[in-house]
């Protein structure tokens, strides 16, 4: 117990202001960070000394719609190997402009997480050297995971893709015609 | 002289393998850009297996969730079973009693046997060493005849539940497995003459896919493939849960994290566990299997067809679903492929208001391209083997 009351007041000793609230949470230690500022913050859990919370574990998000102001937040897991000590970070975004920094630069495993909520959330990472949706197609409209994405929700059907030097089989061209002429306008 | 050291002209091809190549096992695409055969980048496509289990978990009771955990990585469903049942605990405040804790752990380390038999046993017999993916595969099989013993059901198992287990073992059990483990050990010892002093599964596998300690760490990757190169990073042994700090066993560690160091980490984390089961096993004590709280724990049979108040109890849990107080929190288990962690938020309803699964497969397919750039095209199935990508897990 003391000992982790003493990395939470680290933790607030070392990134000061940027610190919301510190809390804990069914024996896990969590703190909220405002966003701005977010790698340098990163940076420094990393870094410093008597941090050094190196290993990322996951990020994510969850979707407070109609319960709590501002919408998102993003989560991220991570723990220190050397101190054998985890901590959760949770960093609340808008829904108007739901943006945060990457950490790409800090952890290059970041890169398929960070997709992965840019894809099911709609929350994009600001620097991300390639955030393009991960799980679903590039054609899927809206974000699923988000509180207000309906579960029986069907979407649009995709006319076949073209991709540029392979080889297309006539018949599947002769598929597209006749879904266009089908669907009509709506493609 | 000059006319023969010039280099041909080349030209940078884009090809695309998979999404169902019959040698990768599994429903993934590579983009790859080839120079001859050596390949100069990758990118991996996931998501064709997507079915949005978390979405699918805000719809259901928290019961009810644990038949999708074994469809995530269905080679070791009991690990994922076990894995939510304790972060639900974990919210909940409860404890489960030792006798449940012993088997779970016993239950966890079946189902990690069963999957690395798996991906070793994939992994040779693509390279052309069926005898010895044969034999795995007959051990695999045998792991697999226990666990339908005790679950009554061969892969999708639904066996541990929020405050216990379905049933207790049967009385068989311990027989059953000590036995199987002799034969087990017999067929791998057959592998290891099979397989360690081949030159042509080693050549393959050695030097190939070779990841650095600090790559591993910056890809948050974790498992047989972050330990293959020699970080020791075990949840068993970093984040004891369970009774796992009670009993004695080992972390495999690799040197050069290739394929290689990845394939034998994997075959002795098998004899590790085996040696768990058997500790298990002989400690084993007596007791119930259930946490003594009728709250989230369905009363007995003869109550419900006895009673209006144990009747009127079953419909409550089966209808509204156990209540687990309002909070969030992470629990991870050491998976058969890595951390396995369940950020679960609850607002105190039947239902989970988010669930979120970490998949250490999707993080290991997002450090492929680091792996086999510079290798061959040939290497992609072995490298791919090792990673033991399983569908369920990496798209959701």
């Amino acid at each position: 117990m003391a000992e982790t009351d003493s990395q939470l007041a680290a933790v607030q000793a070392k990134l000061g202001a940027k610190v919301i609230e510190t809390l804990r949470s069914q024996g896990d230690d969590v703190v909220i960070l405002d966003r701005g500022g977010l790698r340098e913050s990163f940076r420094l859990l990393k870094q410093e000394p008597a941090l050094d919370f190196d290993f990322l574990s996951d990020i994510t998000a969850v979707d407070y719609w109609q319960k709590k102001e501002p919408r998102f937040e993003v989560v991220y897991q991570i723990f220190s190997r050397a101190r054998r000590a985890r901590l959760r970070i949770r960093v609340p975004v808008p829904d108007n402009d739901s943006a945060v920094e990457s950490l790409v630069p800090l952890w290059r495993g970041a890169s398929f997480l960070e997709r992965e909520v840019w894809d099911l959330f709609g929350i994009r990472f600001i620097d991300h050297p390639d955030l393009r949706r991960v799980l679903l197609y590039d054609e899927f409209v809206g974000y699923p995971l988000r509180k207000d994405y309906p579960v029986n929700l069907t979407q649009p059907r995709v006319p076949e893709r073209t991709v540029n030097g392979t080889f297309v089989d006539e018949r599947s061209r002769n598929k597209l015609l006749r879904l266009k002429k089908s669907l009509g306008s709506k493609l | 002289m000059k006319a023969e050291s010039k280099e041909l002209p080349t030209e940078i091809m884009e090809l695309q393998m998979g999404p169902s190549h019959p040698a990768t096992h599994g429903t993934i695409k590579f983009n790859l850009k080839l120079e001859g055969e050596k390949v100069l980048d990758c990118d991996v496509e996931v998501g064709f297996l997507h079915r949005g289990f978390d979405k699918s978990c805000e719809q259901v009771t928290w019961t009810q969730v644990i038949p999708y955990t074994d469809r995530l990585n269905y080679a070791s469903s009991l690990i994922n079973n076990v894995g939510y049942a304790l972060a639900v605990e974990k919210l909940i405040g409860a404890e489960t009693p030792p006798r449940c804790q012993y088997i779970e752990v016993i239950v966890s380390e079946l189902a990690r046997i069963y999957d690395h038999l798996t991906c070793c046993g994939m992994a040779s017999s693509e390279l052309g060493a069926i005898t010895a993916g044969f034999y795995m595969i007959e051990a695999r099989e045998m792991i697999t005849r226990i666990v339908e013993g005790l679950t009554g059901a061969r892969l999708t198992v639904t066996y541990v539940r929020i405050g216990g287990v379905k049933h207790d073992l049967p009385h068989d059990f311990a027989e059953n497995v000590l036995s199987t483990f002799k034969t087990i050990r017999k067929l791998l010892d057959d592998c290891d003459r099979l397989l360690s002093r081949n030159r042509i599964f080693i050549d393959r596998l050695s030097n190939v896919g070779v990841m650095s300690q600090e790559t591993a760490l910056s890809y948050c990757l974790t498992g047989p493939i972050l330990r293959a190169t020699g970080v020791n990073y075990d949840v068993r042994k970093a984040f004891p849960y369970l009774i796992y700090d009670q009993l004695d066993f080992e972390v495999p560690l690799g040197s050069r994290g290739d394929n290689y160091d990845r394939f034998v980490c994997r075959i002795r984390e098998i004899d590790q566990s085996m040696k768990i089961v058997e500790q298990a096993l002989a400690q084993l004590p007596v007791g119930p299997v259930w946490i003594d709280d009728p709250r989230f724990v369905l009363p007995e049979k003869e109550k419900v067809y006895g009673s209006i108040e144990g009747l009127m109890h079953h419909f409550k849990i089966i209808m509204e679903g156990i209540h687990v107080p309002p909070g969030e929190t992470y629990f991870a288990v050491e998976g058969g492929n890595g951390e396995l962690g369940f950020y679960i938020v609850s607002d105190g309803g039947g239902r989970p208001y988010r669930l979120r699964v970490r998949p250490p497969c999707f993080i290991a397919m997002g450090a492929f391209h680091e792996m086999i750039k510079g290798y061959m095209v040939a290497d992609i199935v072995p490298t791919f083997g090792m990673v033991n990508m399983i569908g369920g897990e990496c798209d959701r």
